[in-house]
């Protein structure tokens, strides 16, 4: 067990190494969920019935772009460990004996704490909009640990994407098509109640709804969420749970 | 075909026995059927032209790629079945560039040293010795990107043998090397079978390097293994004066630096990557 912690925490400390030797990448990706919020946000907040009656729409907004902004870095991981295999950095790994799931849980740790950098940048964007955030200790706790284990969820079912595909501008190509359907077939911007029926029963499939139902009873004073931290948190965690088990058995075959 | 070669026995026992290792792309039989013996603190050449089969062959010697047919053990234990035991003696230093650019010397060791879980107290001195040993200490904190080709080879050697392993694979160490860097890698490699008594499996398509490093060789050819047996040996075979060269031309019916444009772009790219 301690090994295994010791080899998972190695890939992700590797990976959060390099963002700090490369910090730009961080401040470029800061610039999107700040623009939706700005110009998105500012104008849907005019159209009537968009959100709940109660809750003013930046409001209603503001988790639903954390998510997506995390969701926007996390989809694109699959990249990364494309281009790791073409170089032949992904040998180092998988030649070493940590188990195979150690590496996955490892990488899929540090998009976790990768997209930690993407909730600083919306709360501060959210506050300086007048957004009215909770700032307690536990519900910020709860917000961060909901925005790592979709970020870790998300990548690493771009990590299989990748496995599948196998080239990156096939994946590119995938990425694109990948990101709307889970983006829109989502409560981030809008409620679901106001989607076609089918569309619904889609986006109570999407693990992103869950991310984003338990950000909006996490991040806002008097936030509530629709189906209960309980069920978001176990619904993400089985998913993210899933996925890197679907990894775990694709990733060695990257080398072949 | 296999076996009909002629294998001078090894000098202790075998590290590395395999039995018709084969591997298939589809229909290109890329390792057909091979056989061999590696013994304790030997270094053994796969020696042969762009395409014989030798990265796929160390390939399949280190877990990265499963073999369509045959089977091997490594290290005492089998290949197949035992994966994560091979892999915790041998250390890999691939054809590809494999220390990772964004990260400096000293955390591409850290990094290595943590996944073969090098007890935690003997981390530092180990990669320090390890920096001291391949030159690397000034620059180790430098991120990799900005290591000559030469520089990350023995930066790789490092992180591949941190973990004093019983075997290493080093696929095509010296390519792209000026002639300074390729005499550096092949003291190193000297120096880590003294050393560590590690048994090394080399690959390389220049016949200098294997006449002066290697203790035996395999011939690979399209996949197969024509010859195993020691430099001295083959050159023998065909007198007084032979070079590796003369024999390789004489085991295949070609000239060793045979290769397609398609390789020298490859090679090229390596380098540059390197670089
Ligand atoms: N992943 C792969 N898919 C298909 N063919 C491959 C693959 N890897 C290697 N080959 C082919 O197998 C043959 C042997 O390749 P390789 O082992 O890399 O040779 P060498 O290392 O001796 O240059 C070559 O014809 C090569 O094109
Ligand atoms: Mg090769």
């Amino acid at each position: 067990m301690g090994a295994y912690l010791t080899q998972l925490l190695a890939v992700a400390d590797a990976e959060l190494r390099k963002l700090r030797h490369d910090p730009w990448e961080l401040a470029s990706r800061a610039i999107q969920p700040v623009l939706w919020l700005l110009l998105f946000g500012n104008v849907m907040a005019r159209v009537r019935g968009l959100a709940p009656r109660t809750v003013p729409y930046l409001d209603f907004l503001a988790p639903g772009i954390l998510a997506q902004s995390a969701l926007f870095v996390a989809i694109f991981y699959g990249i990364s460990a494309i281009w790791e295999r073409d170089l032949g950095v992904l040998h180092r790994y998988l030649v070493s004996p940590a188990p195979r799931s150690a590496l996955v849980a490892g990488k899929a740790l540090s998009s976790g704490a990768r997209a930690l950098s993407q909730a600083l940048v919306v709360y501060l964007c959210a506050a300086a909009l007048g957004v009215r955030l909770s700032l307690q200790p536990q519900d910020a706790a709860a917000a961060i640990l909901l925005i790592a284990l979709g970020a870790s969820l998300f990548s690493t079912f771009s990590l299989i994407i990748a496995c599948i595909v196998r080239t990156r501008e096939r994946f590119m190509g995938i990425g694109q098509v990948l990101t709307m359907p889970i983006f829109f077939a989502s409560n981030a911007i809008y409620p679901i109640a106001l989607m076609p029926a089918w569309l619904q029963i889609v986006a109570r499939l999407n693990p992103l709804t869950y991310e984003v139902d338990g950000l909006r009873g996490v991040m806002l004073l008097d936030g509530a969420s629709v189906y209960g931290l309980g069920r978001d948190f176990a619904v993400l965690a089985l998913v993210a749970l899933l996925m890197i088990a679907v990894a775990t058995r694709m990733y060695p075959r990257m080398t072949e | 075909m296999s076996a009909t070669v002629e294998q001078q026995g090894p000098i202790g026992a075998p590290v590395i026995e395999t039995f018709g290792l084969t591997r298939r792309f589809g229909t290109l039989t890329a390792v057909d059927a091979a056989s061999l013996r590696v013994a304790r603190g030997e270094i053994f050449g796969l020696i042969g032209p762009n395409g014989a089969g030798k990265s796929t062959l160390i390939k399949m010697l280190t877990t990265m790629l499963p073999p369509s047919e045959g089977r091997a053990t490594v290290a005492g234990f089998d290949l197949r079945a035992q994966a994560a035991e091979v892999r915790r003696r041998i250390g890999y230093v691939p054809q590809l560039l494999s220390a990772d650019g964004e990260l400096t010397g000293y955390e591409n060791l850290l990094l290595s040293a943590r996944l073969y879980l090098v007890p935690r107290k003997e981390r530092e001195q180990r990669i320090r010795d390890a920096l001291a040993l391949m030159g690397l200490i000034e620059v180790r904190d430098r991120l990799v990107r900005q290591y000559s080709g030469g520089m990350i080879r023995r930066l790789e050697i490092a992180q591949s043998t941190l973990h004093s392993p019983a075997i290493i694979f080093l696929d095509e160490p010296t390519e792209g090397l000026d002639p300074v860097g390729r005499h550096t890698v092949w003291l190193h490699i000297l120096d880590l079978r003294a050393r560590l008594g590690a048994a090394v499996v080399v690959t390389t398509h220049y016949m200098d390097e294997a006449d002066m490093l290697c203790d035996r060789i395999a011939l690979l050819d399209h996949g197969r293994i024509s010859v195993i047996d020691t430099p001295a040996a083959l050159k023998e075979r065909l007198g007084a004066h032979a070079t590796l060269d003369d024999v390789f031309a004489e085991m295949t019916g070609e000239s060793s630096d045979r290769g397609t444009y398609r390789d020298v772009r490859r090679a090229r790219r390596a380098a540059r990557e390197h670089a």
